[in-house]
């Protein structure tokens, strides 16, 4: 027998699926039953006309694990289709972030200077509170929130991570 | 409303109620027979199905026998087996029934009634979340919310049900759409599925390494599966043809049974758990193993990282999501097993292709040491019938007949797998992935609706049957002439073994107190009781019960400690197997080996 690989790898993977009542508990359902990992899941209707949604979903597991990840998906009867986009070939992955901040004086300020360091966008603000929005890759929200910390931190909002492969092909071409 | 035809027949604004239009549909699927309990939720359907003669109704017991009957219905007959049940309890005692359809892939379709749509998710009087409690234990489910809806999803599920894997699909129908009117019937051939496209044919470039690679090998093995038997009566034949026609050894596994004739002398029996040694260590040993429609159950692996360490794995599969999961397989061939095989069988003679004759000569004459070990030995006492001759009794005198067993789950499960021959698929119903107790005598009597003049015998313990008891009301009001064998050792049997092997023989709860006398039971429901408790009384006894016209219940008293062997113990490898009772000191069952189940 081959011998197993059993690091444990991330991976971002995109699912195709009729928009119908319940897809989204049997994809979590799926994951829950089999002890699979969901490090973010993101879902939204994508194509009205032909009733469909895309959900992004981000797990980890050894290789094999992975693979099962996939199959299982695939072989759900909603399922139109499933990309790796971890494995075939370049993607990229967004997600945002609202953070809201209250303080004053200094910190105020500088609250306001880091966001505009990491092109954050005030979308509210009170003389005791700014709401940033933020946008980027999740490792980049993550540092802005770290740095927010200390400066009066109060709530986080994020979309979890959606993605999309580069070049010209759709997840079904 | 009569048999539909296959067209769509509806007139422009000729109205249906909801519950005419599933009866339509079940007619244009071919329907004959449903499963079934009425409740509230269905009162609508079953005054549609009173008024009617196309589809015959079976009214069971309880609603996991009327699943069990509907998968017995289906695996002996290669159609989909239909279940009518109830809202709340109905649907949630039918949960069992489903697990086991899609452990198993069986194709099963459950209609269940469900309230009306405007008390949906106001905990109303016999509402459960049908679709929700349901969802891990089908293949697919719908909840039809509205009538125009209901044809198509009738169909749909169908489809869904009976091609690729097969398994179980539930249909939750509101009890305000079965009263619902509306004139948009479209027949099964209306109706595709945008997303859901099983894949059946083979990559040729697959099916071409993989004749490469069995060319080459000395020490091949076909191990067959459900899958052979679920892709048709066809599907066996080619199995049969490509074993023949390499000449090497074939095993199968217990949902395989029958897949291939059990009398031929390629044929090692049944693998894994309590497979032959002959089978066993044939996997263990092989160079190339060739997979056909199995799924590397855990019953059938034993240790993994020792499972069949040398060879070549080839793994035909109709589900992507068997390959890879439990075993590493070196070529996967995603494809109907009926497809592949074709494949395989015209690739092999057309390429003019044969294994070296030397080198399988070598490995039969290696294979037939372990069959000298006779490995389904076992000693008859005289004054105590022992439970594995009392099934060879019962396939001696049954063999010639049309004899369709199907079996509960424990010891006389094993046994039955053991010592009846099957030469033919479709003849044996069994719950294999999930163990059910108490499917044997629902299983049954599907069967015995499907084939009216066969023999249908349940090979039950005593224990088992009384999961499934009340079914004997079933068979009486329907004439169901279906004979339980009972193997009665007055333990539960399999549970008692493995506390004599990894529990120090503390016997926790799993003696048989309390037993009801099977003969006075059996009357009670209009059947005939039987007893026998000594081997010079077992044949008269058994052509007893297979020459009446009426059910039987045969009360077969049996030798109360013999075991199940051969055992692969739990955690343990192939070559590791207990042959008997004498072998169980020398090796004990490791730490990892005592959690698995």
């Amino acid at each position: 027998m081959a011998p197993r690989d059993l690091s444990i790898e991330k991976r971002t993977i995109a699912v195709l699926v009729d928009n119908e009542p319940g897809v989204l508990a049997r994809v979590i359902g799926l994951f829950s039953g089999r002890g699979y990992n969901i490090e973010s899941l993101t879902v939204s209707a994508v194509d009205p006309a032909r009733r469909q949604s895309r959900i992004t979903v981000i797990t980890s597991g050894t290789p094999q694990i992975l693979e099962q990840i996939k199959a299982q998906l695939d072989r759900l009867v909603p399922v139109h289709g499933v990309s790796d986009l971890s494995m075939e070939g370049p993607s990229v992955e967004r997600e945002l972030a609202l953070v809201k901040v209250a303080g004053k004086g200094n910190k105020r300020v500088e609250s306001l200077r880091i966001a505009d360091i990491f092109r954050a966008r005030v979308v509210d603000s009170g003389h005791e509170h700014f709401i940033f929005e933020m946008t980027g890759k999740s490792d980049k929200l993550d540092v802005f929130i770290d740095l927010m910390r200390p400066l009066g931190l109060v709530d986080v909002s994020r979309t979890g991570v959606v993605a999309i492969s580069r070049g010209p092909t759709g997840l079904l071409s | 409303m009569g048999p539909g035809g296959k067209r769509n027949e509806t007139m422009p604004g000729k109205q249906m109620t909801g519950s005419q239009m599933v009866l339509k549909a079940l007619c244009d699927q071919g329907v004959e027979v449903i499963f079934g309990y009425p409740g509230g939720a269905v009162l609508p359907l079953y005054d549609a199905l009173h008024q009617q003669n196309a589809v015959r109704h079976i009214l069971v017991r309880h609603e996991q026998a009327a699943v069990h009957a509907a998968e017995g219905y289906a695996r002996s007959t290669g159609k989909v087996g239909v279940v009518l049940v109830t809202s709340g309890p109905g649907a949630t005692n039918a949960v069992t029934g489903l697990t086991d359809a899609l452990m198993d892939s069986i194709p099963v379709i459950c209609l269940t009634g469900q309230v009306p749509t405007h008390l949906i998710g106001n905990d109303a009087f016999q509402e459960a979340d049908t679709t929700g409690i349901t969802r891990p234990c089908t293949k697919h489910n719908y909840l039809v919310k509205n009538v125009d809806d209901l044809p198509r999803v009738m169909h749909e599920a169908f489809y869904v049900a009976q091609t690729g894997r097969p398994g179980p699909v539930v249909i939750d129908l509101p009890k305000d759409v079965l009263q619902a009117k509306s004139a948009v019937y479209i027949g099964p051939e209306e109706v595709k599925h945008p997303s859901y496209r099983p894949r059946t044919k083979p990559d040729p470039r697959a099916i071409e390494k993989a004749i490469e690679v069995i060319a080459k090998a000395k020490r091949p093995i076909i191990y067959s599966g459900g899958g052979v038997i679920n892709s048709g009566d066809k599907a066996s034949r080619l199995l049969t043809r490509f074993v023949r026609a390499l000449g090497a050894p074939c095993t199968n596994t217990l949902m395989g049974l029958g897949a291939y004739p059990a009398s031929d002398p390629q044929f090692l029996g049944m693998l894994g758990m309590h497979g032959t040694y002959e089978a066993n260590l044939a996997m263990y040993n092989c160079d190339v193993l060739i997979n056909v429609g199995a799924r590397f159950d855990d019953r059938v692996t034993g240790r993994l990282d020792e499972f069949s360490p040398n060879s070549y794995k080839i793994h035909i599969d109709i589900d992507p999501s068997s390959i890879n999961k439990n075993v590493v397989v070196d070529l996967p061939i995603v494809a109907d097993v009926g497809a592949a095989l074709d494949a395989l069988v015209k690739g092999w003679t057309n390429g003019g292709h044969s294994l070296s004759q030397r080198a399988l000569k070598a490995w039969w004459k290696t294979i037939e040491t372990w069959r000298e070990r006779d490995c389904l030995s076992f000693k008859t006492k005289s004054a105590v019938i022992k439970p594995q001759y009392a099934i060879q009794r019962l396939y001696e005198l049954t063999k010639d007949r049309e004899t369709f067993i199907t079996t509960e789950v424990g010891q006389h499960q094993m046994w039955a797998a053991q010592y009846y021959k099957f030469e033919q698929p479709r003849h044996w119903m069994t719950s294999g992935g999930l163990g059910t107790m108490g499917y044997g005598l629902p299983a049954a009597y599907g069967v015995q609706v499907a084939h009216p003049e066969a023999l249908v015998v349940d090979i039950a313990g005593e224990a088992s049957i009384m999961m499934n008891i009340q079914e004997l009301s079933t068979l009486a009001q329907y004439d169901l002439p279906v004979k339980i064998f009972i193997i009665n050792n007055q333990w539960m049997g399999m549970v008692r073994q493995w506390q004599e092997l990894l529990h120090g023989g503390r016997y926790s709860q799993s003696y048989s107190a309390s037993l009801p006398d099977f003969v006075k039971l059996a009357e009670a429901f209009g059947a005939v009781g039987l007893r026998a408790s000594k081997p010079e009384e077992l044949d008269d006894l058994i052509l007893e019960m297979v020459d009446s016209p009426r059910p039987v219940v045969f009360d077969c008293q049996v030798d109360q400690t013999e075991n199940c062997f051969p055992m692969i113990p739990s955690g343990a490898a192939h070559y590791e197997m207990l042959l008997g009772p004498g072998d169980k000191a020398a090796k004990p069952v490791s730490e990892e080996g005592m959690v698995l189940v």
